[in-house]
């Protein structure tokens, strides 16, 4: 394999007492998409300013490349490199979206004909060419949103970084934002997205790393992080009290039984066989639920996964190999 | 591309960049503009005939129009602190800190375009002026020349601290407010009445601060009046501020962003 376009070893931040960052390592290989997740708060967007030289890291931290330059050493190499579209719009909301653009191609120094070919091409690209000659403070949360990745393009970067990408955004937005990035990929670029969606780290990411505490508390493809998931389960609700206590009867030990509301949650992989096999049970026990939800892991199972996980192996780290079949 | 040309070129981008925030929205420049020539009307038309000591409105003109040109620069560079304040809150500030451009043009470009937008207004104050009947009637074209220069050596040293003052402040309102002082201070120099009239325990306070001595300074270019020591204490007022200003604004500048 060759150099990583992004390689940290230990990165650290505080401010003052408080620890935001406690030694994350990170080696993502280029031309493909990482996604650091993790609540609000959880360090994402200050690992993303570290990266891209918006701040220091903070003491303790181990050398850190981008796009092979040394961060601390060849900052100007990095920012050549790399492209920033962060949390909070960063486009001149006074001047209009096709100025934007043509700002960044000056400040990439490219010539007067380029770069009016280059800002074209990407607000048609970003379907904002109708929308050019406003100022962008008129704009839409989504167009704003395009308009920030579009001028984050005008230098052909290899390395994306982009910071909660979709939050705020509605769900057409987030699915051309999606395919978006999926066409930069394509293009070889390397991408390294924060989210709060296991959805979309899922839909996009390659690799994902689950930040909690300023840690990383878990790292591997979704598929390995669904694994270590045990949130998915079928909810059925009754409202007739001995229909309930029939169904827990009928349907096993398995079952969480939550007399308060008369509900009862069983784990499930969400297939359909599994779910018809729930279902035989009931039919065969005569048994009709008035309610039956499947509810599939999220973000909110990862991280009660995660911390149970801490919690019982009572290790700082608390890193459950991904390789590791994790018991259901 | 050297570091020369890569700053100059990422400076007049910048520049560039601040001459249309101030073409599309005007309207800061402008209320800017209003305290100064509200002045100029005020003590003309309305105080006038008692501040002038009997002497009569045409020489009253004379003597405060110096005065007001400089309190020109002082209040539209409270405008350039309430801009750049505005600016560094902008999430495009960051954008600009991860592209590898000279991270100096983003200070240059707004310091060369409040420099422009101020002399500009000084330009804009002195013709209401002249429109009043200000004459100079003793100024050769070398004077002329030294007047503007020190204009603009005035405007430059302001610029800078105006910088240190928006960017050391969190929000717009509080740069608007620590930046008083440059409204203020004119109105305690000999804008408006001789250093003579003043309290005794005063004078000093009114004779050194930075107004006075350029006030006196472009006084005696344009009207032949005594300059005398206020010559140089005007260029050491300008160059000491200007220095202040930059170190003082690149520091904050270089602070970790919030």
């Amino acid at each position: 394999m060759t150099n990583p376009a992004i390689a940290a070893n230990g990165l650290r931040k505080a401010y003052g007492e408080k620890t935001v960052l406690d030694g994350i390592d990170l080696s993502i290989p280029a031309g493909t998409v990482f996604a650091l997740l993790g609540p609000n708060g959880a360090g994402k967007t200050t690992a993303v300013k570290i990266l891209s030289t918006l701040i220091p890291p903070g003491q303790g931290s181990g050398a850190i490349s981008v796009g092979g330059h040394d961060l601390a050493t060849d900052a100007q190499a990095v920012r050549a490199a790399i492209g920033v579209t962060g949390q909070f719009s960063a486009v001149d909301g006074l001047i209009t979206g096709e100025e934007n653009m043509l700002l960044m191609a000056d400040l990439h120094h490219l010539s007067k004909a380029e770069g009016r070919r280059v800002a074209a091409d990407l607000l048609e690209r970003f379907d904002l060419t109708e929308a050019a000659k406003k100022p962008a403070s008129t704009y839409s949360g989504g167009m704003k949103r395009r308009l920030d990745i579009a001028m984050t393009l005008v230098g052909g970067p290899r390395i994306i970084f982009l910071d909660e990408p979709t939050t705020g955004l509605d769900p057409r937005s987030r699915h051309s934002m999606w395919q978006m990035i999926r066409g930069l990929v394509a293009d070889g670029v390397t991408v390294f997205l924060t989210t709060q969606y296991l959805e979309e780290a899922d839909e996009l990411a390659d690799r994902i790393a689950v930040l909690h505490h300023g840690k990383i508390a878990a790292e591997g493809t979704a598929d390995e992080l669904k694994r270590i998931v045990p949130g998915g389960h079928v909810r059925l609700r009754f409202t007739d009290p001995t229909a309930y206590r029939a169904a827990a009867a009928a349907l096993g030990d398995e079952t969480v039984r939550d007399d308060e509301v008369l509900a009862l949650q069983l784990p499930s992989d969400g297939t359909q066989r599994d779910l018809r096999a729930v279902l035989d049970r009931l039919d065969a026990a005569g048994i009709e639920a008035d309610e039956l939800t499947v509810h599939t892991p999220d973000l909110d199972d990862v991280f009660f996964a995660l911390t149970e996980t801490e919690a019982a192996t009572d290790t700082a780290a608390g890193i459950p190999a991904p390789s590791k079949e994790t018991v259901r | 591309m050297s570091t020369l040309s890569l700053a100059v070129r990422d400076s007049a981008t910048m520049l560039r960049r601040n001459l249309l925030h101030a073409r599309r929205y005007p309207s800061l420049t402008l209320n800017v503009l209003l305290t100064p020539v509200m002045m100029l009307l005020l003590f003309v038309y309305i105080f006038g005939d008692t501040m002038s000591g009997g002497a009569g409105r045409d020489a009253y003109i004379a003597y405060i129009v110096p005065g007001i040109l400089l309190m020109t620069i002082g209040s539209t560079t409270v405008g350039t602190a309430v801009s750049i304040c505005t600016d560094m809150s902008e999430g495009i500030i960051a954008r600009f800190r991860t592209m590898a451009i000279h991270r100096g043009s983003i200070l240059f470009g707004h310091v060369v375009g409040s420099l422009l937008q101020t002399l500009m207004s000084v330009v804009f104050v002195g013709a209401i002026g002249v429109a009043m009947g200000f004459r100079s009637t003793d100024a050769t074209v070398l004077e002329w020349f030294a007047a503007f220069g020190l204009l603009a050596l005035f405007t430059l040293a302001f610029t800078w601290i105006a910088l240190g003052m928006g960017l050391g402040s969190p929000n717009a309102e509080a740069a608007g407010n620590s930046a008083m002082p440059l409204i203020l201070l004119p109105l305690i120099s000999s804008a408006f009445v001789p250093l003579g009239s003043m309290p005794g325990w005063f004078r000093p306070i009114a004779e050194y601060q930075p107004f006075t001595p350029a006030i006196e300074t472009l006084r005696g270019l344009l009207l032949g009046t005594e300059i005398g020591h206020n010559g140089w204490l005007a260029v050491a007022w300008c160059v000491g501020l200007t220095v202040l200003g930059y170190f003082w604004s690149r520091s904050q500048f270089d602070r970790e962003p919030k």
